[in-house]
Formats: C-alpha cells, structure tokens, sequence
C-alpha cells in the first residue's frame, strides 16, 4: 500500500461529489481526507482526495474517477510527488498560556488566531507528522478542541488543466 | 414560451424517439398530459409496472441500437426503474428515463412520493441530473440523449420537479454534440495498433475473444473481415453472440460458465488472446489466478476503465472497434490456422457426444429444453429475435439458438436480471411488429414481471412467449444439487395454470408435456398471426452442462 493524493478537475455540478465518493464506497476504500474548492480556471473545481491504497487500486480508482462525465481530468501522485499541506487549529483555556506555552509556539512557528476571555486558538499548518506533535505536545495544556483539516497539494509534474481543454478536439 | 412538459415531449420527438415506455403519476402528470397531444408522432406504450417499462426500454434499445426511453412518476415510480437502470448500465445499454419529481420548493421536505432519485439511482446511471426549471428541460435531455448513446452506452436519469413541468419556457432545441469534461472516444494510436499486429503475426496460436462491443459499435463487418483474412480461431460472449455468423470457418463456440467445452478450455493453450469489445467478466475467465497465464493479451476496447482491470494486456488498442480492427486487418498478414483450429473441433465433438445429443435428441422420456430450441430453429425466420430471461433456459437457449444476424440477442447479461425477457420482448417487438421475437422464459422469472402480459394484450405486439415450466428455480436448484448435497431449500415452485393465465389476457396460448406433437406446437406458434404462449412441461432436474464452477479454472470445465 502506498499514500497517494488524487487531484480532480471537475466541473461545479450538484452531486458530482458524491459520484466520487461512491467509486470508493464500492470498493471498500477508506478516504483519508478530502478537500473541495474552486481551482485557478473560473467554474472548474478542484477536488483533492489523499487514500492508501495498492498501485493497481489507485490506477483503477482514477480511471473509474475520470470516467464520470462531469469530471475534467484526474491525477494521482505519490507523496514525493507533491507539495502538500494540512492546517490544524488548536484550542486551549486561556489559563494555559504560560511562558512554558509560548515557547512551544514559537518552536513550531505556530500562530495565535484568536484570543478571548477563556481560550486561546492556535493555528499550525504543516505535514499530518507535524501537527500531531504539536498536538501530543500541547495535550498536557489541557487541550481543549483540535481541527485539522484535508491535505491541500499541488503537483510537482508540469500539467495544465486548461491546455488539456483547449486540445479537446471537440 | 411554451409548458416545460411540452418541451419535454417536443425534446424526445427533436431526438427522433418513435417510443416510450411509461407509467403515469401525480409528479409527471403534466409530462402524461403533454403526451395526449403528440400521440400522431411519438408512441407511448402503457406497461403494467416500471420495471417493465425499462426493461420494454432496453429489449428496444438492444435491438434498434437506439437509446431507449422510460417514463415514470416520483417516489415509487422511480424506484421501480432501479433494477433497470444497474441492468443498463453493467450491459451498456443506451436508456434516457425521465422521472417527475415533487415541486421544487417541497424538495427535500418529505413531502409525499418525494424519493431521492437522483442520489439513488447515482451508482447506476452513467449521469443523471435534478432539472427545476422549464427552460433548463431541453439542455439536460440533449446532454442526456447524447451521453446515453456515445461512447460505451449507458442509461442516464433526469428527474424532474413538477413545477418544471408546469412553468412555460423558451423552447429552441440544440442537439448536444459535445461535453468538455467528458470524451466518449479516443483517437487511436498507430503505434498501438501496430503493436498488437507484431504480436498477432508471431503468434502460433491466437485466440479471438469477441463481445457486446462489437455490436454496439456497429463492427461485425470488421471483425468478420479481420478473421477472413487471419483465419484465427474466435469464440464469443453471452453478449457477443450474432456478432459473426455461427457457420463462419473461424467460429469456435461461446465463451463462460455455460459456454462451449473447447472455447473455455484453450483458452489456456494459445499463445496470443486477442479480445475484442468485451471486459473480461468473471463468468467468463473463471478464477483469474489461473486464465490464460500464458498468453499474450491484446485487448481492443473503448473504455480505458476496461484496459488492465481484469485481465493485464500486453498490447492495449484503446478506442472504438470499429475503426482499430480495420486498422488491424490492415497490418497483419493473410493467414490460417488450420491446425490449431482442429483442436477446436476436436473437443467439440467429445462436447457433441456428451452433451448436445442429449440436449438436442434426447433418448428419455421427459423433454429437454434443448429440444425445444432445436424445434424453434427449424421454423424460425433467420433474423428472428431471441429474448431470455436468467437462468437454465438462458444458457440452453443461448448455446442452441441459431444466430443467423447481429442484434438477434437480448438477454441480461452482467445482472442477470429475472423477469427480463417478458418486458425486454415486448420493447423489442415495439421497434419492428415485422420481426419475429420469441420470448425463452422460465417458470420462475416469468412470474417475475408477468403482469407485462397485460400489455402485450393491449398492444397486441405479436411475441412469442415460450415458457420452459420444470416447475424450478432450475439454476438455483442445479447448484443446490450439483454444491449442496442435493437439498432443494426454497426452490420448488406450486405455479398455476399458465395457459388459463395467458388466456385471461385473451392471448392465445397452448401446452405441451410429450415429445409427440411438440413440432406441430412450435409449428403453430410461429404461424400464429399476433402474440401466443407456449408452455413446455420439461424434464424437471435436467443440468446444464458444460459448466465452469465458481472459482474454477477455464481448464476445469465440466462435461457432466
Ligand atoms: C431478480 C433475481 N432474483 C434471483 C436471481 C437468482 N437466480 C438466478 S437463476 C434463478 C432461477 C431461475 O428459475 P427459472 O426462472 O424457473 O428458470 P430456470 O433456471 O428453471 O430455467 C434464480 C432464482 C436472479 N438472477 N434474479
């Protein structure tokens, strides 16, 4: 089993995430993490899904992905092939913020966000190893809530989205 | 400005649909009311439950190579097409289904015959879309008539909200010729096609594997000429079969767990497998640990999901067969195989002395359906329409029918889905009322989707339902008998009286149980002018043989 991260391009149509997810339901895939947003080209989304899976499995995953009609293109990339990056928020009683405590932020190059009367709300974005150290370093804190979400990637090959559209011979 | 369930029906004629197969109800009642005017150019056919109106759409499409239209109303109206659609979408057949849904802004209120259609139906349809407003009804059934039919075919939904149907909107109807995300077809590569010709003309002894695919993409012509010129020994699939004349000299026998003896078995012995249009299906590979190690695998195949999913191809032809196979002709050299070919023949006469005299001839007293098909070849036409159900007569039927002409066969292949064949016969003899089509039906399937008598009654649509009675779920019972010591759990059926059943729907309708008079019966079916049902008592624990057990090698493959 390798990880890989899956990049799609997809159009911004109702359910199209769904038709995604479902290709891994089926085969009893766990998804990892996802994350949506819109991509550089206007309308076109681009959606990011990181899995484990077997090299065969990920080949077959993207077929079955670009298959759909409403989906542009598919990649899939081992980690060495990207530049990824996952945010975590960490939220701590404002009674824990010492000296000891901002010493550890400063270390990690984590970021208070908010402060108010009770807590604190520290911000970190690195690889999942990186924020969760800083998650086990900052449970003695008395740690209150904790959020991280999907891996964000770019690719390190040269593709183009919108070159592949424009040689669609239509 | 005209009312979106005007531009629906006006939206199927622009798209040259002759038929539709439906079901009314409340949330498409506008669609339905629509329809009362254009009934001088667009037939809808009334059938008796939605299932039998995808299934009547299917059996249509199959054999017309058109996309196939249902209608159904919201909730349980849409979900009866369910099965349908997973049967369409798994044997690529080309469906558009339009279902109403409730208005708009009761969407997602529970309000009543409100079912998630579209989320639903979501694994089995190749695309399907929510429309909401009038003037958004022509675009999504031009996309959707030209996604069901490009490419690798498949069934398409689009529900639409009652309001939709209701509200007025610009009607201007432009076909859908493209969809920038979406790319049906792929240029072929030289390279590639030169690739497998290198491999096919080193080749000893290669081995055509044909299916479905070059049906639906119209390539019997280049397969017949590709194999006239090559000489290479071909075998077909469930869904391939008719593709090429049975009685052309490369033609070997049917592929699968119930296919012929030879065709399974060397597929382990030729060196290069060439498979064309067909997806490597377990019930035909058996266990893949042990299919065709030793060959060389070039696959021709237009949906790059297919290539290497099941089987790994040495030299992969991506896209449409049609075109890479005259390629392919071109760059491989006159040949023959007789040789190789013999080995064929060889097998298949210890086939013949185990198996298909006694299906075909039988020497005891009850009747085979083997039999039965033998009798339907004597007086059938030659481009006769065969529409089974699944099951012990499915096999038969498919091993003995003589398939004189491409798109003879409707069957459902990749679900096997009992109570099929009534309704996809009915659809099927829509398309031509001039066709023979005769229905080859078990007793179990049958009372599956019977209830479609009804509407072969009211169309008077001429099938010929032939009912296989050996008062069994056979399939199920022969694997009972043959992997679980012979204990028949659940699979005896008490049925009625057919004939009296198929009488009360004024068709006409005769029985038979002894060999004598069972010509004449056959006979007479087919001289009947309009639709007639045909029961045959036959022998009650017959088997199918040859047979591939689940699991097993093709090399495993079973005489008895
Ligand atoms: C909808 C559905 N339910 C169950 C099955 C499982 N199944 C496959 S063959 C078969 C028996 C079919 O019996 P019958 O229609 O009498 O045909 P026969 O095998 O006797 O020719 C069954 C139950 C199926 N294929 N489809």
């Amino acid at each position: 089993m390798n990880r890989y991260t899956i990049l799609i391009y997809t159009e911004n149509f109702i359910g199209i995430l769904n038709r995604i997810t479902i290709i891994f339901t089926r085969r009893g895939i766990n998804i990892d993490a996802l994350t949506a947003s819109e991509s550089r080209l206007d309308g076109i989304h681009k959606i990011t899904i990181e899995c484990a899976v077997t090299e065969e499995q990920i080949i077959q995953l993207v077929k079955q992905i670009e298959k759909i009609t409403d989906v542009i293109k598919a990649y899939y990339f081992m980690d060495t092939e990207v530049v990824y990056q996952e945010i975590a928020l960490y939220k701590l009683p404002i009674d824990s913020l010492d000296a000891s405590l901002e010493k550890v932020i400063r270390q990690y190059n984590a970021h208070i966000i908010a402060a108010e009367k009770e807590f604190v709300v520290i911000e970190f974005t690195g690889h999942k190893e990186d924020t969760q150290a800083l998650l086990e370093t900052l449970k003695p804190y008395n740690l209150l809530e904790f959020s991280r979400s999907g891996r964000v990637a770019i690719a390190k090959p040269r593709f183009s989205v919108s070159e592949y559209l424009n040689n669609q011979t239509l | 400005m005209i009312r979106g369930a005007d531009i629906v029906v006006r939206s199927l004629i622009a798209e040259n649909a002759k038929h539709i197969f439906g079901y009314p109800g409340g949330a498409i009642m506008p669609v339905y009311d629509a329809l009362y005017d254009y009934s001088d150019q667009i037939r809808h056919v009334l059938t008796r439950h939605e299932q039998g109106a995808i299934h009547a759409a299917q059996g249509y499409a199959r054999v017309s190579g058109q996309v196939g239209v249902a209608l159904a109303t919201s909730g349980p109206g849409a979900t009866n097409l369910i099965t349908g659609l997973a049967d369409a979408m798994i044997d690529s057949t080309p469906l558009v289904c339009i279902t109403g849904q409730v208005a708009a802004h009761l969407l997602g209120t529970d309000a009543f015959q409100e079912t998630d259609v579209v989320g639903i139906s979501m694994p089995v349809t190749k695309w399907n879309i929510q429309v909401r407003r009038a003037e958004d009804i022509a675009p999504a059934i031009a996309k959707g008539f030209h996604i069901a039919r490009s490419g690798r075919p498949g069934p398409v939904l689009i529900d639409i909200t009652k309001n939709a149907q209701t509200e007025a909107g610009e009607f201007n109807y432009v076909p859908c010729l493209s969809i920038r995300s979406y790319r049906p077809y792929f240029e072929i590569k030289k390279d590639e096609v030169q690739k497998a010709a290198e491999l096919i003309k080193a080749a000893q002894r290669p081995y055509v594997l044909y299916g479905q695919g070059v049906v639906i993409g119209k390539a019997e012509a280049e397969l017949k000429a590709f194999l006239d010129k090559t000489g290479i020994p071909a075998a077909c699939t469930l869904l391939g079969s008719g593709a090429i004349s049975e009685e052309h000299p490369s033609y070997v026998g049917k592929l699968g767990m119930h296919g012929n003896y030879a065709p399974n078995m060397l597929t382990n012995h030729c060196d290069v497998l060439i498979a064309i249009g067909m997806r490597f299906d377990d019930r035909v590979t058996g266990d893949l640990k042990r299919y065709a190690k030793q060959a060389k695998v070039v696959h021709l195949e237009l949906d790059p999901a297919e290539i290497n999913k099941n089987v790994f191809a040495d030299a992969p032809v991506l896209g449409d067969c049609k075109q890479s196979l005259s390629m392919l002709t071109e760059a491989v050299e006159i040949n023959s195989h007789d040789e190789w070919l013999s080995r064929f023949k060889e097998l298949e006469l210890l086939e013949k002395e185990s198996v298909i005299a006694n299906d075909l001839s039988p020497t005891k007293v009850g009747l085979t359906m083997g039999e039965v098909i033998r009798f339907i070849n004597q007086y059938k036409a030659d481009d006769a329409i065969l529409v089974t159900d699944v099951g012990q007569h499915q096999m038969i039927a498919w091993r003995y029918f003589d398939y004189k002409t491409s798109k003879t066969q409707v069957t459902s292949g990749g679900l096997g889905t009992m109570g099929f064949a009534l309704p996809a016969a009915l659809g099927a003899q829509m398309y031509d009322y001039s066709r023979q089509v005769i229905c080859v039906v078990g007793d179990g399937g049958i009372q599956m989707t019977i209830q479609e008598l009804g509407t072969i009654m009211q169309t008077k649509a001429p099938v010929k339902v032939v009912l296989l009675n050996n008062n069994f779920l056979g399939m199920v019972r022969q694997w009972q008998q043959m992997f679980f010591d012979r204990r028949y759990s659940f699979t005896e059926l008490d049925n009625p009286d057919f004939i009296k059943l198929a009488e009360a729907y004024s068709i006409k309708a005769s029985k038979v149980s002894v060999r004598d008079g069972l010509s004449e019966a056959v006979a007479d079916m087919f001289l009947h002018d309009g639709p007639y049902f045909l029961e045959v008592v036959v022998e009650k624990e017959d088997n199918v043989f040859p047979m591939i057990a689940t699991g097993c090698s093709v090399e495993e493959v079973r005489l008895s």
